[in-house]
């Protein structure tokens, strides 16, 4: 048998093998592989874990190892999928979902690519008339229907976790990472279009026009003012910002 | 070439330990980490890092890179470890003889090989491989197994300094791998070792293992057994300046405990001639 058989066999074995019927030493193997993809999981998921329980968390696993067997060579990776799974088994609970979800962007942000944030300091020099916002990339949001993010800080601090609650209107948590901490804040239906639409490249002079035509011209440009407000505080701002502050003028003859 | 001898006694760089390195000097030579943990975009982890390798030498030691896969390296892998080589600057980057990956599927775990002529090829073109990409020779580490393979045609050290010979690595030796390996499979650690291409060895890992029903399992979760620091205190003699270091990944001690077991490889290293860098 040739190397590539072999291995793709062990592979398969692995995967679908009966651990039962095999010799100690493969069932050594099996054993280590489905301990690790479990060990990360229960890593990666630990709120989501105490949340549904333990033993409903290790059908879950089960469930996901059979259905997605891992394919990067970082074990960071294996998590993303999970709340697809979980998504499939609790159709009914979608804070189970999210709250998955939460816990998983959590750490992807964690090590996302580094950049420099702008700072309010930095922001005073910028042409803002000009300016076209660029965003940290290590930043997150997803459309949320519960509370699972109160869920996850209750959990967090070892508190009573509060009822589940279908919220009112449409919602986004934004997460996202600052001196070295991720971070997450609930955002109203606004927020995440104005964050849609400055992540999409428009000029700050854009969105507040756009917030004009929403809000009026009055409140408008203060809802935009406070958006930014908001987001150099936050450290959602890369230095970059202002940087292609104006197009070159067009050349005539 | 292998990589230039390093003279030292080390630790493996763990979670519950990065605040005392991050502070006043401990008493260790260099610190080993495994490189998939560093191998990120950006954030804390690779920023400690960089805190770490200003105060320590540090070795980059790898568990993904499937240097045993029959369909070759995967390129963005060895890239992200090139990147990171580049920033650290490390003593050694190792990896295992062993394999993970195959048609897509990722095992996260050290798969044993059939010690044939045909993996040998195998093994040497991906060893090859690697050292291009990363621009330097890798110490290769011989594995804990649990089952070995009727066609092998050559034993382990045979397969190991023949890899050595053709593809100028050299060798990360793990004692208690050897232990666990002997106990398995049936043969003499001693042997095993007296048969080992020692001049190609730079490194060398302790650790402890655990007992299942029917075989032992290189756990790193125990102490460094009086069994294992024996072969150390064989092996010494036949070696040039190595590096040597503790494992534990599990149950991981106090600080202080770990740098006791490092004190008596010091004192074994002593009694063999064999003093610290």
């Amino acid at each position: 048998m040739s190397l590539l058989a072999l291995q793709r066999d062990f592979g398969a074995w692995l995967r679908d093998g009966d651990g039962d019927a095999a010799a100690p030493g493969m069932r050594v193997y099996q054993n280590n592989y489905r301990a690790s993809l479990s060990a990360c999981l229960e890593d990666a998921f630990a709120h989501t874990r105490a949340w549904i329980g333990e033993e409903a968390f290790a059908r879950a696993v089960v469930e996901h190892i059979c259905r997605v067997p891992p394919s990067s060579w970082t074990l960071d990776a294996y998590p993303r999928d999970f709340p697809d799974t979980l998504a499939f088994l609790y159709p009914d609970d979608v804070e189970v979902t999210e709250l998955a979800w939460l816990e998983l962007a959590l750490g992807e942000v964690f090590v996302a690519p580094d950049a420099k944030t702008l700072d309010r300091a930095d922001a005073v020099n910028v042409d803002w008339d000009n300016a076209i916002l660029h965003f940290i990339p290590a930043l997150d949001l997803r459309a949320v229907r519960t509370n699972a993010h109160a869920l996850w800080s209750a959990l967090e601090a070892e508190r009573m976790p509060p009822t589940v609650e279908l919220l009112g209107g449409r919602h986004a948590v934004l997460v996202w990472r600052h001196d070295m901490v991720s971070r997450f804040r609930l955002i109203d239906e606004r927020e995440e279009q104005a964050l849609a639409l400055a992540r999409s490249g428009l000029s700050f002079a854009d969105l507040c026009t756009a917030a004009v035509a929403v809000a009026g011209e009055v409140d408008g440009i203060a809802l935009a003012g406070r958006w930014l407000g908001q987001w150099l505080a936050d450290g959602l701002l890369t230095a970059d910002t202002g940087m292609l502050d104006a197009l070159p003028p067009i050349q005539t003859r | 070439m292998p990589p230039s001898p390093f003279a030292g006694f080390g630790l493996g760089l763990r979670k519950p330990h990065y605040a005392e390195f991050l502070g006043p000097r401990v008493a260790v030579d260099f610190l080993e980490v495994i490189s998939e943990n560093f191998m990120v975009d950006g954030g804390r982890p690779r920023h400690l890092l960089r805190e770490i390798r200003a105060l320590y030498p540090v070795a980059l030691h790898g568990v993904s890179m499937s240097l045993g896969s029959a369909e070759g390296l995967d390129r963005a892998y060895l890239a992200r470890l090139r990147a990171l080589i580049d920033e650290i600057e490390p003593l050694f980057v190792s990896d295992h003889l062993s394999w993970t990956r195959i048609g897509g599927f990722s095992a996260h775990d050290l798969l044993p090989l059939p010690y044939t002529r045909e993996a040998l090829d195998i093994v040497a073109a991906n060893v090859m491989q690697a050292q291009d990409a990363l621009g330097r020779a890798m110490l290769i580490e011989n594995p804990s197994t649990y089952i070995a393979f009727d066609g092998d045609e050559m034993a382990e050290w045979e397969f190991l300094d023949a890899l050595c010979a053709r593809t100028g690595c050299g060798l990360l030796l793990d004692v208690n791998n050897v232990f666990v390996c002997a106990a398995n499979h049936g043969f003499d650690a001693r042997t095993w070792l007296d048969h080992l291409p020692a001049q190609h060895v730079r490194q060398i890992h302790l650790a402890g293992h655990s007992a299942s029903e029917h075989l032992l399992i290189d756990t790193h979760d125990q102490p460094v057994p009086p069994s294992v620091w024996d072969l150390y205190a064989h092996i010494l003699p036949r070696l040039g300046p190595v590096a040597t270091m503790i494992e534990r990944d599990d149950a991981i001690p106090p600080l202080h405990e770990l740098l006791a077991e490092l004190g008596t490889a010091r004192a074994i290293a002593a009694d063999a001639g064999r003093l610290a860098a």
